[in-house]
């Protein structure tokens, strides 16, 4: 690891002064940013510990009734608050879904929505990437790609975005509130993150110094709270990234769908909100073959990477899967194996 | 780089240090203060060989800068044991043949203590099994561990309410 000056600003402005002069970097729980920088794909020259920034680390009930989440607030700790999950339990079932224990009781929520891909060509220094270094290429592209992007990438980058907790909180229209130099400003969770284009390197929304104070779930979210489900497919069924994954809430009135929510993981650069799918979906009448053609709506973009053209069919068949799931009623406890797919528990009723 | 102030309880007792701010948990606990029980496998915060309570919590010290942790409490594998007598948790691991190698041993114990302190050690195998996930071994040695947790679960209950009885018996 290169060396690098340390500080531990008292004020957020500080903070964002210090941050905006070039080759620095926040370090909030540091479960990614510590490990990109032992392989040598990060490498700041100046690090800004936010840990002890005030009043980032709370759970606020906002007057109109939505909820504001600190950018510190550890995700095992918001996963675990008991009125956020009743509110938004298929944003409490991401959170349970990724990593493992010890780093949940570390990741922060503004970490999680900055930790970069998990591309293996990406973490390989040696290896070619237009992300990792503009203009010199991207290995992916003719290499081991099974596990790469099927919707929204270009030519200059295959990767996808590896976050859980962002898929559901896109279906939810989460905004994410930002301070920079000049200022607050509010970004749709849809809009903070970028698709590749010719500039994989430029992932979202911040501009040098930007910081994430919070992210906000609006109150009418909370009104899915019945019938949310955030499955998730890996390659064992808990510690592993999703190699696809859904968040689905619907509201369901007299057999027909009243309103719908969907977001796919694991199949493209940025947390994937399905609006195609949800147009499908919204007044037709709650069944399989509403739930297909939705699916078939959602995917009809995607197109295989590579090696990945398995993964078209199986998210088709997630976002079933997770619609059935969330039309048979939210969990009344969190299944044990959170988000897994072979752990559905028809008709347990959520008490929201 | 200079040294940074660095002040840590670890297992009771206070650290006045000055280290590098790249120095991890992990590394200064082994290399600086020789408590070389936290062992480091993977270093990357994939195997939770690693895994210590900070202020009660069970985090992976690899992935975590020790400097940033500037008046933390830690715990280790070296401060779970009353003296010669062993902790609830390690006679359970004993008990139901629950111990590893001595990689992942001291990480297991560790990571036991974080998920019952979460309240997370129901009677559900599975949930104890996701609550353990982060703990992995390359030979697959997990075969008493659930036991052993659910034993330690009951025996740390037991002890704290005979504590309670004592406390309102006194
Ligand atoms: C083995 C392993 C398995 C994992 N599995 C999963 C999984 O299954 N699902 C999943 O979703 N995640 C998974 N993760 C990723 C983990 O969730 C992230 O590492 C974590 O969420 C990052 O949060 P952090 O607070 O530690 O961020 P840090 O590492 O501190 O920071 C990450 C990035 O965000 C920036 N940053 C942090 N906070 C802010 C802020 N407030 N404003 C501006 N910039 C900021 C930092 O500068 C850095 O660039 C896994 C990680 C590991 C190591
Ligand atoms: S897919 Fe993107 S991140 Fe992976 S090697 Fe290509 S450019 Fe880099
Ligand atoms: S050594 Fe820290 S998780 Fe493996
Ligand atoms: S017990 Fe340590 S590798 Fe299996």
């Amino acid at each position: 690891m290169r060396d690098f000056d340390y500080i531990r600003p008292s004020t957020i402005s500080d903070a964002i002064a210090a941050a905006a002069e070039p080759g620095s970097a926040y370090l909030a729980g540091g479960t990614n940013l510590l490990d990109l920088m032992k392989g040598g794909v990060a490498s700041p020259e100046r690090i800004v510990d936010i840990t002890r920034l005030p009043e980032l680390n709370r759970i606020e009930r906002l007057a109109d009734g939505g909820l504001r989440i600190g950018a510190l607030v550890r995700n095992a700790d918001l996963a675990h608050d008991e009125a956020f999950a009743k509110a938004y339990p298929a944003v409490a079932e991401a959170l349970l879904s990724g990593a493992s224990a010890q780093l949940r009781n570390a990741a922060t929520v503004g970490g999680n929505l900055l930790q970069r891909t998990r591309c293996s060509y990406f973490y390989d220094t040696a290896s070619a990437c237009n992300r990792r270094e503009p203009g010199s290429g991207c290995d992916a592209l003719g290499g081991e790609n099974r596990l790469h992007a099927v919707l929204g990438w270009s030519e200059a980058c295959i990767a996808t975005h590896p976050s859980d907790f962002c898929v559901p909180l896109v279906a939810l229209d989460a905004v994410v509130e930002i301070e920079g130099r000049e200022g607050r400003r509010h970004v749709t969770l849809e809009e903070f993150h970028r698709l590749p284009g010719d500039a994989p390197q430029r992932e979202n929304a911040l501009e040098a110094g930007d910081l994430i104070v919070a992210v906000r779930l609006p109150a009418e979210a909370a009104s899915f709270a019945g019938n949310a489900r955030y499955l998730k497919v890996r390659e064992r069924t808990s510690y592993a990234f999703a190699v696809v994954s859904a968040a689905a809430a619907l509201i369901v009135d007299g057999g027909k769908i009243r309103a719908a929510r969907l977001a796919l993981g694991g199949v493209a650069a940025k947390p994937w909100r399905a609006r195609s799918a949800e147009a499908v979906l919204l007044g037709a009448e709650a069944n399989e073959a509403t739930f297909a053609s939705a699916a078939d709506a959602a995917l009809a973009d995607a197109t295989p990477s590579g090696d990945n053209a398995f993964k078209i069919e199986l998210a088709r068949r997630i976002v079933v899967r997770a619609l059935m799931s969330a039309q048979a009623g939210t969990p009344a406890r969190m299944p044990a194996l959170p988000a897994s797919p072979f752990f559905s528990l028809p008709g347990a009723r959520h008490d929201a | 780089m200079t040294n940074l102030p660095l002040s840590l309880t670890i297992n009771g007792h206070r650290h006045d240090l000055e280290v590098d701010p790249r120095v991890t948990l992990l590394d200064l606990l082994r290399e600086r203060l020789e408590l070389t029980g936290t062992k480091k496998g993977c270093d990357r915060g994939q195997c939770g060989a690693c895994t210590v309570l900070v202020d009660g919590k069970r985090i992976n010290s690899c992935l975590a800068l020790a400097v940033s942790h500037d008046g933390a409490d830690v715990l280790t594998i070296e401060g779970v044991a009353h003296g010669h007598d062993l902790h609830p948790v390690q006679a359970a691991f004993i008990a139901h043949d629950g111990f590893q190698c001595g990689f992942c041993t001291p990480g297991q114990i560790m990571s036991t203590l974080g998920l019952i302190a979460e309240g997370q050690a129901g009677d559900d195998p599975e949930r104890i099994r996701e609550g353990m996930s982060g703990n992995l071994c390359r030979c697959a040695a997990y075969g008493g561990i659930i036991e052993a947790v659910l034993e330690a679960r009951e025996n740390l209950a037991r002890n704290n309410s005979e504590k309670t009885e004592r406390r309102t018996a006194a």
